[in-house]
């Protein structure tokens, strides 16, 4: 299990999350390099088929990172995403994959430190949970 | 509208069988409209399908087509051309959109992916509430546009029956009691004459309970 290179997939909101994430790197804070993160202008904009997507391309977790509730700057896009992981992680358990391997953090742009104890944390839960069950099996289908 | 729910997943795969290429079937009508088989829902629940079978170390084919109103020949036929080659499909229309699809394509194995409910619409954002149980003999305009078929839990033709508590139903206390709502809308509009006046059985032939329901419209020509 030590040796397991878990796939993270963080999608951070610009307005907070992202830039903490510049932050920690600008603060030279060290985690996984496991963690990648995408940008998008609010995690009120992800939609649950781009959650399942990345766990049906191979992420081994998710995590969404938005603004403080109430800071959102579109009012209240973070607490849509939080609803969103809400329903998403039944419908992980319903398919069979544990409902933690997806999160939803809430931090701001100054919370350089905090993103990278966020990605420590998941990066943790990962790796002990082991690679996500479909990893091993191939995947075949039109839809994809 | 329809207002359906979606059945859990492990009752669909089970369903599913041995299928390996399935079809994911979304209906535009009401369905969409309360959130359980539009367009959507449709990429979730193919996604759902296609993470079970691979969990599972059985890979799938699945894919997805939206259809305006599954309950419509007219738009089944242009998916056709989708089904070549597909085990099952999976509907999340109605029960009258599985039927109407299973009609449609004779030697198509058709699973449905919702419980229908009932005939409702929307009260708070994510209620939904029924209001028309298609009796078949509307009598909404002797009590004040409130149905007592539905919304009395004894469907009484005439009431209250006494057994409302604080304006509340005795089956239920978090139902309000259709009749007291009937009585004051009607007191409001000054016509409590229609609550007084008794109302005969109702012709339940006309709905349910008649077998199957048919409708010929002589005014319209093919």
């Amino acid at each position: 299990m030590s040796s397991f290179k878990p796939k993270i997939i963080a999608f951070c909101c610009y307005n907070c999350a992202y830039a903490a994430a510049d932050l920690a790197g600008t603060m030279r804070l060290q985690y996984d390099p496991c963690v990648s993160v995408i940008g998008v202008p609010c995690t009120g904009a992800i939609d649950l088929t781009t959650v399942l997507t990345a766990f049906e391309e191979g992420a081994d977790g998710v995590f969404i990172a938005g603004c403080l509730k109430g800071e959102c700057h579109y009012k209240v896009g973070n607490l849509r995403a939080l609803e969103r992981v809400k329903y998403l992680k039944r419908v992980l358990s319903e398919a069979g994959i544990d409902g933690d391997r997806l999160e939803m953090y809430f931090l701001s742009a100054a919370m350089g430190s905090r993103f990278a104890e966020i990605a420590k944390e998941m990066t943790d839960r990962i790796r002990g949970m082991g690679p996500l069950p479909l990893n091993g099996c191939p995947e075949e289908g039109e839809g994809k | 509208m329809i207002v359906a729910e979606r059945k859990p997943l492990a009752e669909i795969v089970a369903a599913l069988g041995k299928c390996r290429k399935v079809l994911v079937v979304s209906c535009s009508g009401c369905t969409a409209v309360c959130f359980t088989g539009g367009a959507k829902q449709a990429e979730v629940l193919a996604s759902s399908i296609r993470m079970h079978y691979r969990v599972a170390g059985v890979p799938v084919n699945t894919g997805t087509v939206a259809v305006t109103r599954q309950c419509d020949r007219e738009f089944l036929q242009p998916i056709e051309h989708r089904l070549t080659g597909v085990d099952a499909v999976v509907s999340l229309a109605c029960g009258v959109g599985v039927q109407f699809l299973a009609e449609a394509f004779a030697d198509l194995w058709v699973v449905p992916a919702l419980n229908t409910r009932f005939a409702g619409g929307r009260v708070g954002t994510t209620l939904w509430e029924e209001r028309c149980r298609m009796c078949g003999d509307c009598i909404l305009h002797l009590t004040g546009g409130i149905c007592p078929v539905t919304r009395c839990s004894k469907s009484l033709l005439n009431g209250p029956c006494g057994g409302a508590a604080g304006e509340h139903c005795e089956i239920d206390s978090s139902i309000p009691c259709a009749w007291i709502h009937i009585y004051e809308r009607l007191k409001r509009a000054g016509r409590l004459e229609l609550w007084q006046k008794l109302q005969q059985p109702k012709d339940w032939s006309r709905g349910n309970a008649g077998g199957l329901g048919r409708l010929a419209r002589e005014d319209y020509s093919e």
